[in-house]
């Protein structure tokens, strides 16, 4: 076994094969760029090597640096976890050459799997089901009829340079078929001066599941099951879970064999992972393999109890695979969520900034009977560079059914803080409410079908709300009695603090009656029903776990005047509990709708304008970078705030401004 | 027996009926609550006892022997805010547009002097047209009572002014005169004239709203501390202020019971301050770590954002809090930040409030506009309210502190009781390229020997420890150890006992 390995890449995946290997006795050394000198994965290694400036094509991605990190640590093998160097051929073939250990597969694998047209050549040849379709010139309607039907409708009809749909047809019959062919090759001709046509089967429903396969340098190969991956927004997944809801027995064992039939024919070890798309119907058709360790392996794990990473390091130190197909079962459901650094309300545009609180759920076994796992690479009080992926953490939850997983993750989610930088948490947590989602009737086109708006945040529904509305009641009770034991109160002329209140949230008014005993507060609403809410939550804590009518409830708790600003299950509440008497005045309020500052882009601070990134006429993206001020020689970057026409730039390069002075105008 | 009784309920029930419904119906339709409907949400219910509830003007022209009202404007009398004792006064626009007369100004004064004599704070809320032009110089000196009232009780009992209708005219300077200011947004308004006067006399077209209202006074003249949604909100967050506030000055800032271990360790603070020195970091952070729950009541929130000022808790006793703000010019200091933490240490030292100083200051603002505006005096006036502070004072620098202004923020000359530094502080006259400029003029042309000399001073001054050896940093700490720290320094100052020589009063560069 080796003794020494190094980690050629960086956030949660380095912390992960980190873990492993420290379990293995095995010591670690990561490579950092100046972005992460106080990066996660830098303090758990066991060594470090600096290896260049922020940007991934000068450090992270860059062989040579590897290979000198490499030589002075005297590292025996890489891990090159996933994206980077993960699946280059010529990082793997350096290695060879300098006589040190890739985990991977052997670069010819990697080659073969690398290119589309070859890899579905030779999934084809070891008898994997592809895609039907028609890659040769099609001469006319007539054939490309012929074509169709041989193929099987629906099918697809695509300009072979196409793109961003353009030249594309779905034809369900062969009228259908002979008028799309002639106008996709005419709009082909038209928007790319190249009219070569190809016919596929259009597959309906699609699904993306995918199969597990490890393989060793003994000639086992195994599957490990799959992973359904369907929900994805604009192809990155954002849920996973293992196994699919989808799959029966019969069709897992036919992905598996043929997945593990491809990994034989290209010579592949190490662990692996074979994409296919499974229509309605069950019909599944390879889309590619992905020669690495997968983001999503985790899933995996928690169903199999197999550590991939620890097979890796052993295939690659030429241990035989210590299981065969038959003792791998599949144990309970897995779920992943990966937490993103992307802000879900404002169209999920990647947050960077400090972490200024990131506290993940407790890993390990969970009071419900199940298992949350989290794969980090940050950490409370460090810092989420624009550099690198937005993905930051994987959080997954096991339990014995996929509702007991779901149910899990709810609450794991709810339990998960993190503060300072816009995240995907809510979306997530939302996707797990989600009746589709729960249902297992899920595609690749969930998200966009679902959401078409984009994500507005969740409302509650009644029975939640109420939860929701007695749990704040309780809690504002024991906010309220700590106020009176204030010091310098007159003797025997206390506040008493009142029984009655009213809950108001989500735009509902909820009277309660609170009555407190020693175990917790029971909270009746006015018509009579009641909740019995316990918990140990004091005044400021950030996070208020709770027991109402026996079942768990997690939220996070902020402070808003007279109330609570509550986060749970995907819903961002301002829960306001107030005396029947404030709430009756209230009423008297006028609504006041927010000031309309939008239009104009205004310096926040007094300084001088360094630069200003647009001009008068420019369509600009929310978050676009529009202006930078320097205050006192620090440099700020002003973003637009959402998406507009820029109609005057009132301030140029040079200018002195004070606070408010407005520096641009949007139409 | 039985009619008396009757007749004092029925008495009361004009009495508490105000103008009457109609203009009941009419400040509703403002958006704005009554007079008594105000005292019910800022008092803790049932506790509110009146004063002069029958009394009425004396004037007898221009008619208005013939418009009488009891309690002539102004609702006033003591109750408690969660059990501790305070005094309000509260106009009542429904009467005679709240205007204030003889007797209306006479009821304040009695609650005063009564609020002076037992100790405890004031609280007005004003919704008043102004002066009562018919009672003509009477109302002036009417107001020249509370005034002069105001003044006697400044730094004796605690006074906040909640603003929430007009205040306008000599009514300004009674508020003026009181330790916190707040108004409702878009429903209150202060100015001296207002804007027909200031149309005729400067030819200015101007809005209530612009020239006095809660905006203007929160960002632009810093007349006004905080302005809040609504009156009912107002409240709220006054009740929420006055937990924060000693009863008087004879007494130490309240405690309550907390729930948060004063040896919390926040690891993330190890990494608060960048590696880069040119970067803001937000100071607010620092001050919702060190705080109990997080609990952090800002005063001047929207004013010279680039000194922070505000009550937190530190084992549930309340401490004042002045921080420089990196994210706001640097934290320099300038002539508003100045003027705002020189009133705000002053506060705490009348009232007790032991004083966090949370130091990363790069100096004073450069310019003419500063200079012209006299940053020499307005600087001076927080050297002057930090050295003459007698309560706790526990200071944490955290990156930078430079030139005059290291002197200022609450530095060890000036009496601080514990300064401490973390490991990324900086004590010096200047940045090392300034004073390498200076100290090695003739060397400026080349750029290799100056590059050395700057690492020269870095290595030599970029540190705590000069500072340290001379023992102006009292100990160097670990930033995830803060609150801890913070929290023991203030615990062993309980007892601190400290005065300044005899004086009648000092003479603040005012």
């Amino acid at each position: 076994m080796f003794k020494k390995i190094l980690i050629a890449n960086r956030g949660e995946i380095a912390c992960r094969v980190i873990k492993t290997a420290r379990k293995m006795g095995i010591k670690t050394v990561a490579v950092y760029s100046d972005a992460d000198r106080n990066a996660l994965h830098v303090k758990m290694a066991d060594e470090a090597v600096h290896i260049g400036p922020p940007p991934a094509n000068q450090s992270y991605i860059v062989i040579d640096r590897i290979m000198e990190a490499i030589r002075a640590t005297g590292a025996e093998a890489v891990h090159p976890g996933y994206g980077f160097l993960s699946e280059r051929m010529d990082f793997a073939a350096a290695l060879e050459k300098e006589g040190v250990v890739f985990i991977g597969p052997p670069s010819p694998a990697i080659e073969a799997m690398g290119d589309k047209i070859t890899s579905k050549k030779l999934a084809q040849e070891a008898g994997v089901s592809t895609v039907p379709g028609y890659m040769g010139l099609i001469a006319d309607s007539e054939e490309a009829v012929k074509i169709s039907r041989e193929i099987g409708y629906p099918v697809m009809i695509k300009a072979s340079a196409g793109g961003g749909g353009k030249g594309m047809r779905i034809a369900w019959n062969d009228q259908e078929a002979a008028e799309g062919f002639q106008s996709s090759k005419n709009e082909a001709a038209a928007s790319f001066g190249d009219d070569r046509i190809f016919i596929e089967k259009f597959v309906t429903q699609p699904r993306h599941i995918e199969i597990q396969v490890l393989a060793d340098k003994h000639g086992n190969c195994v599957y490990l099951h799959e992973r359904e991956c369907s929900i994805q927004r604009r192809n990155q997944k954002v849920i996973e879970e293992a196994p699919s809801p989808f799959l029966d027995e019969a069709t897992r064992k036919a992905m598996g064999e043929q997945a593990c039939a491809l990994a034989k024919a290209v010579g592949y070890t190490s662990a692996g992972t074979v994409e296919f798309i499974v229509d309605g119907n069950r019909n599944f058709y390879f889309l590619e393999m992905n020669t690495r360790l997968q983001v999503e392996h985790p899933v995996t794990e928690l169903i199999t109890g197999v550590d991939l990473v620890e097979q890796m390091i052993r295939v690659a130190a030429g241990e035989p695979l210590p299981f065969a197909q038959g003792d791998l079962k599949i144990n309970g459901w897995a779920m992943e969520s990966r937490l993103y650094a992307e802000d879900p309300y404002r169209n999920f545009l990647p947050s960077i900034g400090r972490l200024t609180r990131y506290r993940p759920p407790v890993e390990g076994k969970t009071a419900g009977g199940g298992i949350v796992r989290n794969d980090t690479g940050v950490y409370e009080g460090g810092e989420i560079s624009m550099f690198y992926d937005p993905m930051i953490a994987k959080l997954c939850t096991w339990g014995e059914t996929r509702a007991a997983a779901i149910e899990e993750m709810r609450l794991a989610l709810d339990t998960f803080e993190v503060e300072g930088i816009g995240h995907n948490l809510p979306f997530c947590s939302a996707v797990m409410e989600h009746p589709r989602f729960t249902s297992g009737n899920i595609t690749t086109a969930f998200i966009a079908e679902e959401y078409p708006e984009g994500f507005n945040g969740v409302t509650l529904d009644g029975a939640m709300l109420r939860r929701v509305a007695a749990a704040a009641a309780a809690m504002n009770r024991v906010a309220e009695i700590r106020r009176t034991k204030i010091t310098g109160t007159m003797d025997n002329h206390q506040r008493r603090v009142g029984d009655d209140w009213v809950v108001s949230v989500q735009g509902e008014a909820f009277p309660v009656t609170v009555s407190a005993d020693k175990g917790g507060s029971t909270v009746t609403f006015a018509e009579g029903t009641s909740h019995r809410v316990e918990s140990d939550w004091t005044p400021g804590q950030p996070l208020a776990r709770l027991m109402v009518d026996g079942t768990p409830l997690v939220m996070k708790v902020g402070k808003v005047p007279m109330g609570f600003r509550l986060r749970v299950r995907g819903a961002d509440l301002k829960c306001l509990v107030r005396s029947p008497r404030q709430h009756a005045l209230s009423l008297l309020m006028p609504e006041k709708l927010p000031p309309d500052t939008s239009k104009f882009l205004l310096c926040p601070m007094p300084g001088l304008v360094v630069k200003i990134n647009v001009a008068e006429g420019d369509e600009v993206q929310e978050g676009q970078a529009l202006a930078t001020v320097e205050a006192m020689k620090m440099e700020n970057i002003l973003k637009a705030e959402r998406r507009g026409v820029v109609k005057k730039i009132a301030a140029s390069a040079g200018a002195s401004l004070k606070v408010d002075d407005i520096i641009m105008e949007f139409e | 027996m039985k009619d008396i009784l009757q007749e004092l309920e029925d008495r009361r029930a004009v009495a508490r009926a105000g103008g009457g419904a109609r203009r009941v119906e009419a400040q509703h339709a403002k958006g704005k609550l009554t007079a008594r409907e105000r005292i019910e949400l800022l008092l803790d219910e049932g506790s509110f006892e009146e004063f002069d509830m029958f009394v009425q003007h004396r004037c007898t022209d221009f008619g208005m022997e013939e418009t009488r009202h009891p309690g002539d404007g102004v609702v006033t009398g003591w109750g408690t805010i969660n059990g501790r004792m305070v005094y309000v006064f509260s106009q009542d626009f429904t009467v005679l547009g709240g205007s204030v007369s003889e007797t209306h100004a006479a009821k304040i004064c009695k609650i005063m002097d009564m609020a002076i004599q037992n100790g405890a704070p004031v609280i007005g809320m004003n919704d008043s047209g102004g002066a009562r032009i018919q009672e003509g110089v009477s109302s002036l000196a009417a107001y020249g009572e509370v005034f002069q009232r105001n003044i006697l009780a400044s730094g004796v009992v605690p006074q906040i002014s909640l603003i929430m209708g007009p205040c306008a005219g000599g009514a300004v300077y009674s508020p003026a005169m009181t330790d916190f200011i707040f108004m409702v947004k878009d429903s209150s308004y202060m100015f001296v004239t207002g804007p027909d006067v200031v149309k005729t006399v400067t030819n200015e077209q101007v809005t209530a709203e612009e020239l006095g209202g809660a905006s203007t006074h929160t960002k632009k003249s810093s007349v006004a501390d905080g302005a809040y949604e609504n009156d009912v909100e107002l409240i709220a967050e006054t009740r929420r202020l006055f937990d924060f506030l000693p009863l008087n000055n004879r007494e130490k800032a309240p405690v309550r019971p907390f729930f948060d271990d004063p040896a919390r360790v926040e690891m993330s603070l190890d990494t608060l301050v960048p590696d880069n020195p040119n970067q803001p970091y937000d100071m607010k952070e620092l001050i919702l770590k060190i705080a109990d729950e997080g609990d952090f009541f800002e005063i001047q929130k929207d004013f010279a954002g680039n000194i922070i000022t505000g009550f937190i808790r530190l084992e549930g006793q309340t401490v004042g809090v002045v921080a420089n703000q990196p994210m706001v010019l640097a934290g320099c200091l300038d002539i508003d930040a100045s003027r705002k933490a020189a009133r705000f240490v002053r506060f705490c030292d009348a009232f007790e409030v032991p004083i966090l100083t949370l130091v990363d200051v790069p100096g004073f603002l450069p310019g003419t506009s500063q200079e012209y505006g006299g940053v020499i005096k307005h600087g001076a006036k927080l050297l002057f309210a930090y050295g003459e502070a007698t309560v706790p004072k526990v200071t944490v620098l955290t990156r930078k502190t430079y030139g005059g202004a290291y002197v200022v923020m609450s530095s060890k000359h000036l009496r601080g009781d514990f300064n401490y530094a973390w490991p990324t502080a900086e004590v010096a006259v200047m940045g090392a390229k300034g004073a390498v400029e200076i100290l090695y003029r003739s060397e400026l042309g080349d750029k290799d020997k100056i590059a050395g000399r700057v690492k020269d001073y870095e290595d030599r001054f970029a540190n705590p420890f000069v500072a340290a050896e001379k023992g102006f940093i009292d100990e160097v700490i670990m930033p995830h150890s803060t609150r801890r720290r913070v929290a023991r320094a203030f615990a062993s100052l309980r007892t601190k006992k400290q005065a300044n020589p005899w004086k009648k009063h000092d003479n603040i560069p005012l």
